[in-house]
């Protein structure tokens, strides 16, 4: 306890001569959401445009989603159990589990969890602790699918802040995984999903 | 240093950026020139008024500092609400011991670290193996920093300075495949390696973007996903926090989020924002049962105190290094500090205390130009602090600082006795004939000299123009003037 003291102090000394301070800025959080380039008839449109404009895979009901997969010719993956029958009633080639094994980061090769929500603004996908597990399955994968209900896109950026709650992990996920440490070229999946789905259902 | 007898009134900026190789130059000026005009766009297609909402933001931050004392004891106990332990650090090496205590209380061996730059500041990855820890920078541009036992030269994009070539022959050196620089097999290989290394690491480490004291939450943006898989894999979650990085309220989120990714990387958000409020939900099977944040004051409180209280402000988005002429010629590397750039410039020497003078020049390896305080996403006045640091390498006669600069002496006896000033007058017509070259008499003077022509002497006009014209009646300047003043 005695740093935590002794910082406390140092910083009442620092201000104790500080002539005025400055007032807390009364303001309206929407100066921080962008302007977009023209009218979009639903937020479900908007959050699917500015999500392409991220590289990001924006599907709309359960027959995109397993066109998907066939597409992609996917065999293996996870499945929040939430969605198993929905999966296999449009992909009944897929071999999908429930469980997902640490020790078997890579076997995987997507990973199907739910999204607590999504923000229009931004093409943003919202996980939470509560809603999305395990915390691996939607991370360690190639391919991230995150399924979200349509009434769960939120306008901005500002709105979804106020929903916050009390979950101990959100996070906002904007686009696939990505670098542009080596020479500026950008590479997309580095530690996360390489490619990011969001199928609205 | 082979230009240090070349030149040897040159400051040690100066001499990094001569040292510079042809290829380091280059990427390191179109990295910087490309990051700066893809900001302004970003900016510029995004909002109405960005620069308002730059304004807005530096005056939060200026009230969180001004009120700092209020802020972190309400952070204080809103993390413990959240169910994190906190602990104070007055200096780095208290903070390295506690963040060692803490892994040695819970049997830990293996650290995986996110990007964090005041764990830099901390040396903590040294200090951790010293004691037998395994420390593994995650975040692939500190990955390949730390195998090459390198320091980062830019605050977010940490390996400017390296092309893909080296970073091909380091994978190679450390065995993680043939020689292959093709960014995306090396980024591919770095996915691989450090998978297993989060998945034996028993604690994450990471650094935080921003704390609400509102609701303690603590704030991060990554666009690989490294923080979150260090605080997926490990048990524990360590966050090392200046104590500078409060805002009030999560409401001003928002703002702060869309300024940091816009400078930094002209993005609308980071791929990856998390707000962490704490270990995990009761019905998560991944991710940390213990949260830890540890708060260290290294010396900003006394820049807090100080007359340069508004670089605490920083949100370390790096905007101010792309923009500027010496950093974009000279390289992180040159700023000898963890912050380079012109906030560095600011902030380095500030943060060294006593040693002050060891950094004292940084704050003269600027032009004074502006163009860090116009891109700055809280509008700092770096210039303006900039120049209170030159003041006070002066005052302490810091002799680092004082070089290469050319004596005032002469200028001032010469300005405060009119006879010799005009004797100077008529003297510098001289220089419209003489050649140059015979000048190069000072070694300031010549180093001065050799990059640069001297414009025409054109002094003495206003002293004529004084002369000739009519006197002034009932002491109101006649409106009929003969001429213009040129000078």
């Amino acid at each position: 306890m005695k740093d935590r003291d002794t910082i406390l102090k140092r910083v009442r000394d620092g201000l104790a001569e500080t002539p005025e301070r400055t007032p807390y800025p009364e303001y309206d959080p929407a100066c921080a959401v962008m302007r977009q380039p023209h009218e979009f008839s639903s937020l479900w449109e908007l959050f699917a445009w500015r999500m392409k404009s991220v590289n990001g895979v924006p599907l709309h009901g359960w027959n995109a989603l397993g066109d998907f997969l066939r597409e992609r010719a996917l065999k293996f993956g996870y499945c929040d159990p939430e969605y198993t029958e929905a999966i296999a009633a449009v992909c009944g080639s897929l071999d999908i589990t429930e469980r997902f094994d640490r020790n078997d980061l890579d076997r995987y090769e997507f990973g199907i969890t739910a999204a607590a929500g999504a923000i229009a603004e931004t093409g943003t996908i919202v996980l939470t602790d509560a809603a999305t597990r395990p915390r691996l399955a939607a991370l360690a994968p190639w391919i991230h699918i995150a399924i979200l209900q349509e009434d769960d896109i939120w306008p901005d950026s500002p709105t979804a802040l106020k929903r916050l709650g009390d979950d101990p992990s959100v996070i906002w996920v904007t686009g696939p995984s990505k670098t542009a440490d080596v020479e500026g070229i950008l590479i997309e999946g580095v530690h996360g999903p390489g490619v990011q789905v969001c199928c609205v259902v | 240093m082979k230009s240090t007898k070349a030149y040897p009134t040159r400051q040690p900026v100066d001499r990094y950026a001569s040292d510079l190789s042809p290829s380091v130059q280059e990427s390191v000026y179109n990295a910087s020139k490309l990051k700066t005009e893809a900001r302004v766009d970003a900016l510029q297609r995004d909002f109405a008024d960005p620069d308002a909402n730059r304004r807005l933001a530096g005056a939060i931050k200026q009230h969180t500092l001004d009120h700092l004392d209020t802020y972190l004891e309400q952070a204080e106990s809103s993390l413990r609400e959240n169910g994190a332990a906190v602990h104070w650090a007055s200096d780095a090496e208290s903070a390295n011991q506690i963040i060692l205590g803490i892994m040695q209380r819970n049997d830990c061996r293996r650290m995986v670290k996110s990007k964090s730059m005041v764990s830099e500041e901390t040396e903590l990855v040294p200090f951790l193996e010293k004691n037998g820890m395994e420390a593994v920078e995650t975040d692939l541009g500190e990955y390949i920093v730390q195998i090459d036992h390198d320091h980062p030269s830019h605050i977010v994009t940490p390996i400017i300075h390296k092309n893909r070539q080296e970073i091909a022959r380091s994978f190679e050196r450390e065995g993680l495949g043939a020689y292959d620089d093709d960014p995306t097999v090396i980024t591919r290989r770095a996915r691989d390696y450090l998978r297993s290394k989060y998945l034996e690491a028993d604690v994450g480490l990471t650094g935080a973007n921003f704390v609400s004291a509102e609701s303690g939450r603590i704030v991060l943006v990554t666009n690989e996903g490294n923080a979150r898989f260090s605080m997926a894999a490990p048990r524990i979650h360590i966050a090392l926090v200046g104590i500078e990085k409060l805002v009030p309220k999560d409401r001003d989120l928002s703002l702060f989020l869309s300024l940091l990714a816009r400078s930094a990387t002209a993005q609308c958000l980071t791929v990856y924002t998390q707000f962490i409020g704490g270990p995990r939900h009761r019905t998560q099977r991944d991710g940390p049962e213990k949260m830890h944040v540890v708060f260290l004051d290294n010396r900003r409180t006394e820049v807090l105190s100080g007359d340069c209280r508004k670089i605490l402000r920083c949100i370390r988005c790096g905007a101010c290094m792309n923009v500027c002429p010496v950093y974009r010629q000279a390289s992180g590397h040159a700023y000898r500090g963890v912050y380079p750039g012109p906030v560095g410039a600011v902030l380095s020497p500030l943060l060294k205390g006593k040693e002050f003078p060891e950094l004292a020049d940084l704050p003269k390896a600027s032009s004074l130009c502006g163009a860090c305080n116009e891109v700055c996403p809280v509008d700092i006045p770096i210039p303006e602090l900039l120049l209170r640091l030159r003041n006070r390498a002066k005052h302490e006669h810091v002799s680092l600082a004082a070089r290469g600069t050319p004596s005032m002496g002469i200028w001032a006896r010469a300005a405060s006795s009119p006879g010799a000033w005009k004797t100077a007058l008529s003297a510098g017509r001289l220089l419209n004939v003489v050649p140059h070259g015979f000048l190069n008499l000072s070694s300031p003077a010549r180093a001065w000299q050799s990059s640069r022509k001297l414009p025409p002497f054109r002094g003495g006009a206003f002293r004529k123009w004084m002369r000739e014209r009519n006197p002034p009646k009932n002491g109101v300047p006649s409106p009929d003037r003969k001429s213009e003043p040129d000078s």
